[in-house]
């Protein structure tokens, strides 16, 4: 089979899974249901792995490959097909988000065991897996924006999964909007460049860019603006980012899958897809990099002072995607994707730990409330940790490479990019900072009243059910979570996912090691040929010096949270008192909600009360209830003549034609 | 005779005819004058194609029994029907029509 008929295969199995599971809802049982949604994408990665060995067949310069099934549009010199680009981006994609998904899968088989949505959730996520291989696959602008647009709604409708709960809702629609207002800025996008170009396939597009555009043109910058727009809202980089902290209202498989591992990262692989028009616009491409590194920065201060489990990971998410925008927007495109891979893989496994503890807190998030579970549950906090080795770059682990890599690239590429590079390395510093912070304060200690209850008895704290924003008191049943949670410890599909994914996280880096394997880079730069960006390489010399920076810098940061949250924990509390204006900005996330609520929600609503109260009753009425009066008056004046009697009726019959007769005759003679 | 003599009558009878329908208030009178006037109007119809020389006014006057004809037995119908219902048979107490 050629790869593209993998691919096709690739993207039918998630689709089946959902369908199935979405109709049989009523006769499947619960466990078949999430078998059958596991298994379909299962199948899904075999395909993948199935497109990546015919494509390692090939020719490094002959790897890409369209195809499509039928035409979908085809009138007035529009030729949109149903068709997929198969290259090695776009394998590499299929390839993470279908081996990322299969163990999420697995991992949601045992933790969503007790939900009343158990169908329903595995109907969703399968759905979301189709989506994200359209987006990754599509071949031409439209059925990405396709794919763009089914994931954001696969992302509303796992966002408020647990429909009864208004935080929850509240949270899927602010999510939904702002990545609608990325879809406008994509579908812009694809209309600039089909007015330029003719075409919305991938390959043509690409091939005309560079003749049709001159370098630093006005029309091709704004094209990839209206692109960043798209993936700033899908990728959660500043302003279009305050979705993503609230989108942890979800289950956590879903916190796990769509908002860390693969969703997230469609802005990344939008930028890595468009490179070519990026390079043509290098306006664009800095204000995209410069908007990764202030995200980076930015998100890494806040997550210093979250206080719930799942809201500080997510921030450490959005700082990570910085690394990846910034990278793939200074040409530093397989680097981006290798920290892509590799952070799919460890902030996976965080969330799935985090899910792990929480379920141990009877759902609670704040670790103010949590110490001790390093006793109460070995293999979950064995996990947290590794996730957070290779989170915080720690040597030899998969993060400690792939983030080095981008930094070595700014650094290579020189001028302002070293001021990247830097940049990248302070964020480093808090990326290490924040995710010692919640290690040091969940994991040692002494147990607290939960992890207690968990080592004497071996069973679950049994806490009321309660929403872990609002303290709210729920009821169990269907549209909230369930009564029961489930741990790593005493669910066997959770902890196989974890470990597997614990695997990646400690060696998936040893596949791009500098001057000892290229394996991944060899494999994806081809892709990015026509980029001269992609000719620059650091030397092995300068990664391996970028590489020791990154390790003192991890280490630096790992041991001042030791001091700060393990051996003197007054320490913060001094540091709060000190710096409160700088705490302030931090812990109320720099205000930015407040900012959009201010610029855009308000004026928003005014116009709408203005448009309600004033012009819709003014002019819209006016205008409505002036043409009913002016009908109906003119309708009173001819009523009169409407007597009901026939014989005046037939007066003003002969009159008439008397009267017509009599002109006829005088104006005759 | 000259055509003078067929017009005036022709235009008497029309006159008759539209004079019972503005007067007489009983639905049966207004239908007969309205026969009145639809044969003043076959008169003339007749004339003038004898004055003219060829058959086509007569062919119109024929055609305009038929449709009086038709128009009869839908007014009598009418008025079978208004007697049926047990409503008053004058035509300025039928007036529900009154916009």
């Amino acid at each position: 089979m050629s790869a593209t008929a993998w691919a096709w295969l690739a993207l039918l199995m998630p689709l089946l899974g959902s369908l199935v599971i979405a109709l049989g809802f009523r006769v499947l049982p619960a466990r078949v249901a999430g078998a059958i949604g596991t298994a379909a994408i299962g199948l899904a990665f075999v395909c993948a792995i199935g497109a990546l060995l015919n494509l390692l067949g090939e020719d490094a310069e002959a790897r890409h490959h369209a195809s499509s099934l039928w035409d979908y549009a085809s009138a007035a010199g529009l030729d949109i097909k149903l068709g997929i680009y198969v290259d090695q981006l776009s394998v590499f994609m299929l390839l993470v988000v279908t081996g990322i998904s299969t163990l999420i899968h697995l991992y949601s088989f045992g933790y969503m065991q007790s939900d009343e949505g158990y169908r329903r959730f595995f109907s969703y996520l399968n759905f979301f897996v189709f989506s994200m291989l359209l987006l990754v696959l599509a071949g031409n602008f439209v059925l990405l924006i396709v794919g763009w647009a089914f994931v954001g709604f696969a992302s509303y409708a796992l966002i408020s999964f647990w429909y009864r709960r208004t935080t929850a809702t509240r949270a899927g629609m602010k999510a939904f909007v702002i990545n609608v207002v990325g879809d406008i800025g994509l579908v812009l996008a694809a209309f600039l460049i089909f007015r330029e170009l003719g075409t919305f396939e991938f390959g043509a597009v690409f091939a005309k860019a560079p003749e049709v555009f001159t370098q630093g043109g006005w029309t091709v910058t704004a094209i990839c603006l209206l692109l960043l727009v798209g993936a700033f809202a899908k990728s959660a980089q500043i302003p279009f980012h305050t979705w993503l902290p609230d989108a942890m209202e979800g289950p956590t498989p879903v916190s796990s899958l769509i908002h860390a591992a693969t969703m997230v990262t469609a802005g990344v692989y939008l930028i890595a897809r468009t490179h070519v028009l990026f390079y043509l616009a290098p306006t664009a491409a800095d204000i995209a990099a410069f908007t990764g590194l202030a995200t980076l920065l930015i998100a890494g201060t806040i997550a210093l002072t979250m206080t719930d489990l799942k809201r500080a990971i997510a921030y450490s998410t959005m700082s990570q995607i910085g690394y990846m925008i910034m990278g793939v927007s200074i040409g530093a495109y397989a680097q981006g994707l290798f920290h892509l891979m590799t952070h799919a893989f460890f902030k996976a496994l965080l969330f799935m730990a985090a899910g792990s503890i929480i379920s141990a807190m009877a759902n609670r998030q704040d670790i103010d409330r949590m110490s001790g579970f390093w006793r109460a549950m070995r293999f979950t906090s064995l996990m947290l940790l590794v996730g957070g080795l290779a989170l915080a770059a720690f040597p030899l682990t998969s993060g400690f490479f792939s983030k080095d890599s981008i930094l070595a690239y700014a650094e290579a590429r020189g001028g302002m990019y070293t001021w990247m590079a830097i940049g990248g390395y302070v964020g480093a510093l808090l990326t290490a900072l924040y995710t010692f912070r919640l290690i040091f304060r969940v994991l040692p200690g002494r147990p607290c009243e939960e992890a207690q209850h968990l080592i004497e008895t071996g069973e679950l704290y049994h806490g009321p059910a309660i929403n872990p924003a609002t303290e709210e008191l729920e009821d169990a049943e269907v549209g909230f979570p369930g009564a029961h949670h489930h741990i790593a410890e005493q669910s066997r599909p959770m902890a196989v996912a974890m470990a597997l994914l614990g695997f990646g996280a400690l060696f998936a880096g040893l596949i791009q090691v500098p001057g000892v394997d290229n394996v991944l880079f060899g494999f994806l730069d081809p892709a990015f040929a026509d980029s001269p960006l992609s000719e620059i390489h650091p030397s092995v010399g300068a990664e391996w010096r970028g590489l020791a920076i990154g390790a003192a810098i991890s280490l630096l940061g790992i041991a001042t949270a030791w001091l700060l949250w393990a051996r003197r924990p007054e320490l913060p509390g001094l540091f709060r008192a000190r710096l409160r204006p700088l705490y302030e900005l931090a812990v109320n996330k720099w205000y930015f909600d407040e900012a959009i609520d201010l610029v855009i929600v308000r004026p928003a609503l005014a116009i709408g009360r203005f448009a309600s109260s004033t012009f819709e009753r003014f002019v819209v009425d006016g205008l409505v209830n002036g043409t009913k009066e002016t009908g109906a008056g003119a309708g009173g004046i001819v009523r009169v003549v409407q007597s009901g009697f026939v014989r005046s009726y037939a007066l003003l019959l002969i009159a008439g034609f008397a009267g017509l007769a009599l002109y006829f005759l005088l104006s005759s003679s | 005779m000259s055509i003078e003599w067929y017009v005036v009558l022709s235009s008497l009878l029309f006159a008759v005819g539209a004079m019972g329908i503005l007067l007489r208030r009983s639905p049966v009178v207004i239908l007969l004058c309205l026969e009145l006037m639809l044969n003043a109007s076959n008169l003339a119809l007749v004339a003038f194609s004898r004055m003219v020389g060829n058959q086509q006014g007569q062919v119109f006057a024929v055609v305009v029994m038929v449709v009086a004809a038709c128009e009869v037995v839908v007014g009598l119908g009418l008025i079978v029907a208004i007697f049926r219902r047990k409503l008053p048979l004058d035509v300025d107490e039928l007036r529900e029509l009154r916009g």
